[in-house]
């Protein structure tokens, strides 16, 4: 009896994960198209869709740019002529042991992703930036231009240990300001941290 | 993605940009140095702050920080030159802790950032979720999420009714504003089984139907909270000594606000008319008449007064909620992500392999990565989750509106007196659960 449930159970749970899985196949068989057409022909990559200038990415029906951290600041410039006036949210992201099948082919995969989402009020549109940072590379502040970065930019240095230039001061913002790692590293293990706080017992 | 209508005129975007000069400076109201300099800055004999200038702290624990907010204030007597606002002190990595729970457990972790409004958080979870497994949702499970997270707001903006009557010391406000919002948290209690924390609005629709009567229920609650919204506006706002308590007290300008990326009712005092509600709009919101009350001045008394008319608008959502619930489903009946019901364990094998699965491994989700966006009584809460196409998700933010909303705090008590530094932090209505996760 025990035996049979599991073998249906197998069962199902192969079916189920094609169904709602149908739909990333779909842009996955996209995304090889254009790498194989890359591969075979370097003239291919204007192919790539664009927008200011950078390839853009449509993730389910949500407008996604990709930035490098030469072009960055450049970009932002743009964004903001173009009327993106509000930068709502600043994350990092830490792509250790993950391969993205999202990235457009002329993106060059890094490990730490930094993700900008603006807003624009008069158009009431929303934007996402995502930006490849490799490790121990840094990316320019953008403090100057959205100075509500300040925080974000803080928080991501915090938990990633990405370097921005330029910023006013980058400092730890939620961890205490002795702690030692980047708590969400992919690589920081959890569950094993020896207490680190100042005059904790058994700490010098 | 919608097509461009309007494209701002360089005047408008220099518009926009000019008048936040102020917030764009790097020489301004932020205090931007670490304990340890502060400490030895205000030792040192020769420095000036030696004699008039001195740095003070103002909590963690401190009754109208609302939480475990510090300020670090630079002070002139009695006048806040700089100030930082200094917060981690109950960050316990909620972000990590995501990585590692299944997207059905999910909720269970992110409703317990925003405390004081835990529906909006798990809506904005369920949303991204949702929106990365292309999953449907009831007509009923949309209008139950609607009218569930606008008495949420209720019960948030009446909280903050009464933490900012305590604050400024109208104490008896402070009671009013709790006992207003005890009978919402007792309806949340009879639909969801939980006063706080929730853990409802789950990713496919909400956990339970709404119970028999409910309509009776809050009928009878709304009935009650309108003239008592009347006796408010005679208590506080026509209080000559609250309106000078709050008054011309932490003045932001629109452009400031949204250089500092701040939203909700913050930005709306303002004279900016944002609301995701109506210009996003999600669920079912382009389906029901509100209006969204804006200020003028950016004061602490316009966003009171905000609020208070949010509660109003709230109380109008809520009734056409009540008029229009439709029937049907409270949840996808997706197999793969609803568990299935009780009595269908019994009877089904199927079934009990479904519920197994939910339940031990969690649903898989796509890959991808997804931002959802709700607008809660803080203003923006958004949820960006990146899934590798496992049970958990690979990587979750949450973009706490507090977090943000946090940064104006110096720019708003610049210049002015440490007593109104207390009506500016109340004002801005932080909840420390959220700025640390």
């Amino acid at each position: 009896m025990a035996e049979d449930t599991e073998t249906t159970e197998e069962e199902t749970a192969s079916d189920d994960t094609e169904a709602p899985a149908e739909e990333t196949e779909t842009e996955e068989t996209d995304d090889t198209e254009h790498d194989g057409a890359d591969e075979t022909d370097e003239d291919a990559a204007p192919d790539e869709e664009l927008l200011y200038g950078v390839p853009v990415h449509h993730a389910f029906g949500q407008t996604v740019i990709f930035a490098d951290a030469e072009s960055y600041l450049d970009l932002f410039g743009e964004l903001i002529s173009d009327g993106f006036q509000q930068v709502v949210d600043l994350c990092g992201a830490d792509y250790a042991n993950h391969v993205r099948n999202d990235l457009p082919a002329s993106v060059i995969p890094e490990r730490f992703e930094v993700v900008v989402n603006l807003i624009s009020h008069a158009r009431r549109e929303r934007i996402r930036v995502r930006c490849q940072v490799a490790e121990g590379a840094s990316i320019p502040s953008l403090f100057d231009m959205f100075p509500g970065t300040e925080a974000m930019e803080r928080e991501a240095f915090d938990m990633f240990g990405i370097e921005f230039t330029d910023h006013p001061d980058l400092s730890r913002i939620l961890m205490p300001e002795e702690w030692n790692g980047f708590p969400l590293r992919k690589d920081f293990d959890m569950g094993r941290i020896p207490v680190q706080f100042k005059g904790a017992p058994g700490q010098s | 993605m919608t097509i461009a209508e309007h494209t701002p005129s360089e005047a408008e975007i220099d518009g926009l940009i000019g008048g936040a000069e102020r917030v764009m400076s790097r020489d301004n109201a932020v205090l931007r140095m670490s304990e340890a300099e502060a400490g030895a800055l205000s030792l040192s004999p020769e420095h000036e702050f030696g004699d008039q200038k001195m740095i003070i702290n103002m909590g963690p624990s401190h009754p109208s920080t609302h939480g475990v907010l510090r300020l670090m204030l630079e002070m002139e007597g009695e006048t806040v030159l700089r100030s930082k606002p200094i917060i981690g002190y109950l960050h316990t990595g909620m972000e990590k802790t995501g990585e590692q729970l299944t997207y059905l457990q999910g909720g269970t972790n992110v409703t317990r950032m925003d405390y004081s409004s835990p529906l909006f958080t798990e809506l904005a979870f369920s949303l991204a979720v949702e929106n990365l497994l292309g999953l449907e949702i009831p007509e009923r499970a949309t209008w139950i999420r609607m009218m569930m997270t606008e008495l949420n707001r209720m019960a948030s903006h009446l909280l903050f009714m009464a933490t900012n009557g305590m604050d400024l010391g109208a104490v008896s406000m402070m009671i009013y504003g709790w006992r207003e919002r005890e009978p919402l948290l007792r309806f949340f209690e009879k639909v969801t089984g939980l006063r706080m924390n929730h853990n409802y609005i789950r990713p496919g629709g909400v956990a339970a139907d709404l119970h028999d009567g409910w309509q009776e229920d809050l009928l009878e609650y709304l009935e009650m909270l309108e003239p008592r919204l009347d006796e408010y506006h005679i208590l506080m706002n026509g209080q000559p000594i609250w309106r000078d308590r709050l008054q011309g007290v932490g003045v932001i300008n629109e452009a400031e606000c949204l250089a500092l990326g701040t939203t909700g009712p913050i930005l709306r005092s303002a004279g900016s008319s944002w609301d995701l509600r109506r210009d996003m709009p999600y669920l079912a919101y382009d389906q029901v008449d509100f209006a969204i009350p804006v200020g003028e001045y950016g004061d602490c008394f316009d966003r009171y007064a905000i609020r208070l008319a949010e509660i109003e608008e709230s109380i109008k959502i809520v009734r056409q909620c009540i008029e229009k619930m439709p029937s049907g489903d409270y949840r996808a009946q997706n197999k793969k992500v609803t568990p299935p019901p009780r009595g269908r364990i019994d009877e089904s094998m199927e079934a009990l392999i479904h519920h197994f699965k939910i339940f031990t491994e969690g649903f898989k989700v796509p890959a991808g990565e997804t931002y959802a966006a709700v607008e809660s009584p803080r203003g923006e809460l958004g949820v960006y989750i990146v899934s590798d196409g496992s049970s958990t998700p690979y990587r979750m933010h949450v973009r706490a509106p507090s977090f943000v909303n946090l940064q104006t705090l110096p720019h708003l008590m610049e210049n002015g007196l440490l007593a109104d530094a207390v009506a500016v932090i109340s004002s801005v209505d932080p909840i420390m659960g959220e700025v640390d996760r």
